[in-house]
């Protein structure tokens, strides 16, 4: 008799076991369903390092450019300015050639797709602040306020990255609050303007450039 | 006793559980996206949306984007609030242990 009531006890207790762990099955295939329709996670770290190095090379060749007219500052007209622009536009084309270029690498990888509705969203959640900030600032260029405009750019990135970071991994949150950071100082001592540039937009990218590589992209 | 009951028979089931959790955090799903997540099969995934449209914790939109039809998953309030119980349900069974 006791020994049926020991057998009774450890069928009971194993079945117990048996369907907690299935529970907890579910519950983390609840999670991964959750995040995998929601989130799109292949953002490449690689590609922010990158867009760091083109940022800091882009800067050096403008400073240089600078530095070395006839002038050495910067005004809104003439050539120079208008090389920096030029300089500006093709650091962003690079960046964003080469992130969708390694991002729809690492989704193949991944399994998932690069252009699905997770990826859409993130991407129209991103042009949002960045496209109202970039009318913005060309507008208030028009008007010869240009005095803000690194200022400006740090802020409304930093404001981009936040509104897309709940729709992919979480650490382009901690980016746009630092390029806010930033921005902000830079609104205080626009002088250091330049400076500021490339840390929000050089270092910082490759700092978290190289965080996510090592936590996601290596694995 | 009152954990047991808020476990949901009609939740108990893998692709049951996925299509409630993936339209819980989307506003909408259509069948080949949720196909796609949840790696089931047509009838497969038929079946089980049928039995949770049965439940009404699921709403079905059927229409035309150009000439394919399109059926389109969403959760009522009824099924949030029942999936958010049977969630809780489910984690206090875990952490009773």
């Amino acid at each position: 008799m006791h020994i049926i009531n020991y057998l009774f006890y450890f069928v009971f207790q194993s079945t117990l076991i048996m369907s907690n762990e299935d529970y907890l099955k579910d519950i983390s295939e609840i999670k991964n369903l959750m995040n995998k329709s929601s989130r799109f996670i292949s953002l490449s770290g690689l590609s922010g390092i990158l867009a760091g190095v083109y940022a800091i090379i882009g800067a050096a060749i403008a400073y240089y450019v600078v530095t070395n007219s006839q002038r050495g500052y910067l005004i809104l007209d003439g050539n120079i300015f208008k090389i920096c622009i030029g300089i500006l536009f093709l650091v962003a084309l690079l960046s964003i050639v080469t992130g969708i270029y390694l991002t729809t690498k690492k989704a193949k990888k991944n399994g998932e797709n690069f252009w699905d509705n997770s990826s859409k969203r993130l991407i129209i959640n991103f042009l949002i602040p960045l496209v109202t900030g970039g009318i913005y600032i060309l507008l208030i260029l028009g008007q010869q306020k240009y005095g803000q405009t690194g200022a400006l750019m740090l802020i409304f990135y930093g404001l981009a990255l936040v509104n897309a970071s709940k729709y992919s991994i979480g650490d382009i949150r901690y980016l746009g609050f630092t390029e806010i950071i930033l921005g902000l100082i830079c609104t205080l001592y626009p002088g250091y303007g330049f400076w500021l540039w490339i840390l929000g937009f050089g270092v910082m990218h490759i700092v978290y450039g190289s965080i996510m590589h090592f936590k996601y992209d290596r694995k | 006793m009152s954990i047991i009951n808020n476990i949901n028979k009609v939740f108990d089931h893998r692709i049951r559980l996925g299509i409630m959790s993936v339209l819980m955090v989307n506003e909408y799903a259509d069948f080949n996206t949720l196909k796609e997540l949840l790696g089931a099969t047509d009838g497969n995934l038929a079946s089980h949306t049928k039995a949770l449209e049965k439940a009404e914790y699921i709403t079905v939109e059927k229409q035309f984007i150009g000439r394919k039809p399109n059926t389109r998953y969403s959760t009522t309030t009824l099924g949030k609030v029942e999936f958010k119980k049977h969630i809780n349900a489910l984690e206090k069974l875990i952490n009773k242990q």
